[in-house]
């Protein structure tokens, strides 16, 4: 049986979160083919093809594909589809884009945010914001699956020498397009890529207090995240949100600063290898989860931590 | 212009939801239902657009049992002029509830359909491209800005590290993420108004709509459960912890 993988990419590079879905392809069982539609393309198709595991890559470079716009992409991979018993994504807000579009032109349900591959056709998956996980099994021909890239570790994007094969078909449904992206430059690491992570809550009282948090992840070459509660209150950007509805994140270090642990929070961040807790609120919930919390003001905790460093 | 926004009844946001013991499914006994909080947000747009004069008409409908008329009716009482509910029993796939949606749309030929990104049970975020895909329309998912102009809306969107705007036709599908909007709490007098708005009922036969799923829930479990570790005493002690014994700095 083949799997199809909807690479994620910026045209020039691949994103370390589609090594996260080859892995999980791998657990699957099966030849591995992996799509890589943009718009000058050929060093993502390239890089694709370099990915441990990968036998083929099929490259679509058209400027229809420039932004992956979900209702022509989601066409281009519903033509190729009848060849794979598998379709993954990885289940970035590009792939939970694109693969609902292409299970429904399919006819087939989406299993979404997969933890583990029991079998080809059976799936662990959170459920709850992950206080609940269930085992899901589908019948349908052409399986749809987005997969969590925390939950996989990532095979080698080196070794590979897979086969490049262009797509030529090209389908530009008309229906949306482009207009601009402003991608939010930091030195720092990418969240999901991170392997520390220095978070900020409500505690933080306000944005500009969150420069603190910036001091220490500068020191740590960490990322910097937040709460739901902090993005609500309208102290930072959604795209810091870690927690259920934000990014999934599992570093080998997350310190949670004046963040209570609210369940959407927690189902973010709890499979984070080690996690730090600063709090005044010894009741917090964050500190059940935590191994190793204190209980401090954080607006004395954080500066002296900062010393530390 | 017309708008239809869906919404779905769900455990509320602050229960913490756990298996039955049997794990035949998630334990919802005597858990207090609401709104799906990406719902709420979709509605509250749905009542901004029609504040702004850009929408004429907001219908609120939902796909399940007799009791997610209690979410319609939150809905018209936040400023929905009618409701629908499509009956139907048990648990649904996103897809059966795209199908059931797409029916409706097909009814009403809404200019705008408004859904939240996804809802908080089963956390799927599927039903909105799933249904712009069934009706052919052009989607605008985790929308944090509208801005409608010409017979388009450009659509600002959160992805992975920043923000992007795109240009739809309509009609087009949008779905809610969390920055578009602070949803109103609905008044009293509008509560008691919302009572005599009229909510219609169509169950998936009369539209014709075959629900059965191919996904069938094997079990469910409770997550692995992460130990409390230890409180330290001070920052001193936090960070000889961090170097010396977890080795994480």
């Amino acid at each position: 049986m083949s799997i199809l993988i909807l690479a994620e990419h910026d045209n020039a590079s691949v994103k370390a979160a589609t090594l996260n879905v080859v892995a999980a392809a791998n657990a699957i069982g099966g030849d591995i083919t992996v799509l890589v539609a943009g718009s000058d393309c050929a060093a993502a198709g390239e890089a694709a093809a370099k990915i441990a595991g990968v036998n083929k890559v099929l490259v679509a470079d058209n400027a229809a594909y420039a932004n992956q716009l979900p209702e022509n992409v989601s066409n281009l991979v519903v033509e190729i589809a009848q060849d794979y018993g598998h379709i993954l994504a990885p289940a970035t807000t590009n792939g939970k884009n694109i693969a609902p579009r292409v299970a429904a032109l399919l006819d087939v349900d989406q299993i979404s945010e997969i933890i583990s591959v029991e079998s080809a056709d059976t799936f662990k998956r959170p459920i709850y914001a992950g206080n609940v996980i269930a085992t899901v099994q589908s019948t349908d021909a052409i399986k749809v699956i987005t997969v969590r890239g925390t939950a996989f570790d990532g095979v080698s994007a080196e070794g590979g020498s897979g086969s490049i094969e262009p797509l030529a078909s090209v389908t530009d449904a008309g229906l949306s397009s482009f207009v601009s992206e402003e991608v939010a430059k930091s030195d720092r690491p990418e969240l999901t890529a991170a392997s520390i992570i220095v978070s900020g809550g409500r505690g933080m009282q306000n944005g500009e207090n969150f420069q603190m948090l910036e001091s220490i992840a500068d020191k740590l070459g960490a990322a910097v995240g937040a709460s739901r509660a902090a993005v609500d209150a309208g102290f930072v950007p959604n795209d810091m949100q870690v927690g259920q509805t934000g990014k999934i994140v599992a570093p080998d270090l997350y310190i949670a600063v004046g963040i209570s642990g609210a369940i959407q929070h927690l189902a973010g961040m709890k499979d984070s290898k080690v996690i730090v807790a600063i709090n005044k609120d010894e009741d917090a919930p964050i500190f059940q989860v935590a191994d190793y919390g204190l209980v401090a003001d954080l607006f004395e905790a954080v500066p002296e931590l900062d010393a530390a460093l | 212009m017309k708008v239809l926004v869906a919404v779905k009844r769900v455990a509320d946001a602050n229960v913490k939801v756990r298996p039955k013991a049997d794990g035949s499914g998630a334990d919802l006994n005597n858990v207090k239902m609401a709104i799906n909080p990406f719902c709420e947000i979709a509605v509250e747009e749905a009542v901004r657009l029609k504040e702004a004069g850009t929408a004429t008409e907001i219908i609120a409908v939902s796909v399940g049992e007799k009791s997610c008329q209690e979410q319609i009716r939150t809905a018209l009482a936040l400023g929905a002029d009618r409701g629908i509910q499509v009956e139907a029993e048990g648990e649904l796939q996103p897809l059966a509830i795209a199908k059931l949606l797409k029916a409706v749309v097909d009814k009403e030929q809404p200019d705008v359909i408004i859904l939240g990104k996804q809802s908080i049970d089963n956390d799927n975020n599927q039903t909105g491209q799933m249904l712009a895909a069934l009706a052919n329309f052009s989607q605008g998912t985790f929308a944090s800005e509208l801005a409608f102009s010409d017979g388009k809306v450009n659509v600002t969107r959160e992805i992975d590290g920043g923000l992007q705007t795109v240009s739809l036709n309509l009609p087009a599908i949008i779905t809610t993420d969390l920055r578009l909007n602070e949803p109103r709490y609905a008044s009293l007098p509008n509560i008691m108004k919302a009572k005599r708005k009229p909510l219609d009922v169509f169950t998936a036969e009369e539209l014709g709509i075959d629900i059965t799923s191919r996904l069938t829930l094997v079990k469910v479990e409770p997550p692995a459960e992460r130990a409390a570790g230890i409180k330290v005493e001070s920052v001193a002690e936090l960070v000889d912890k961090l170097k010396n014994e977890a080795k994480v700095i």
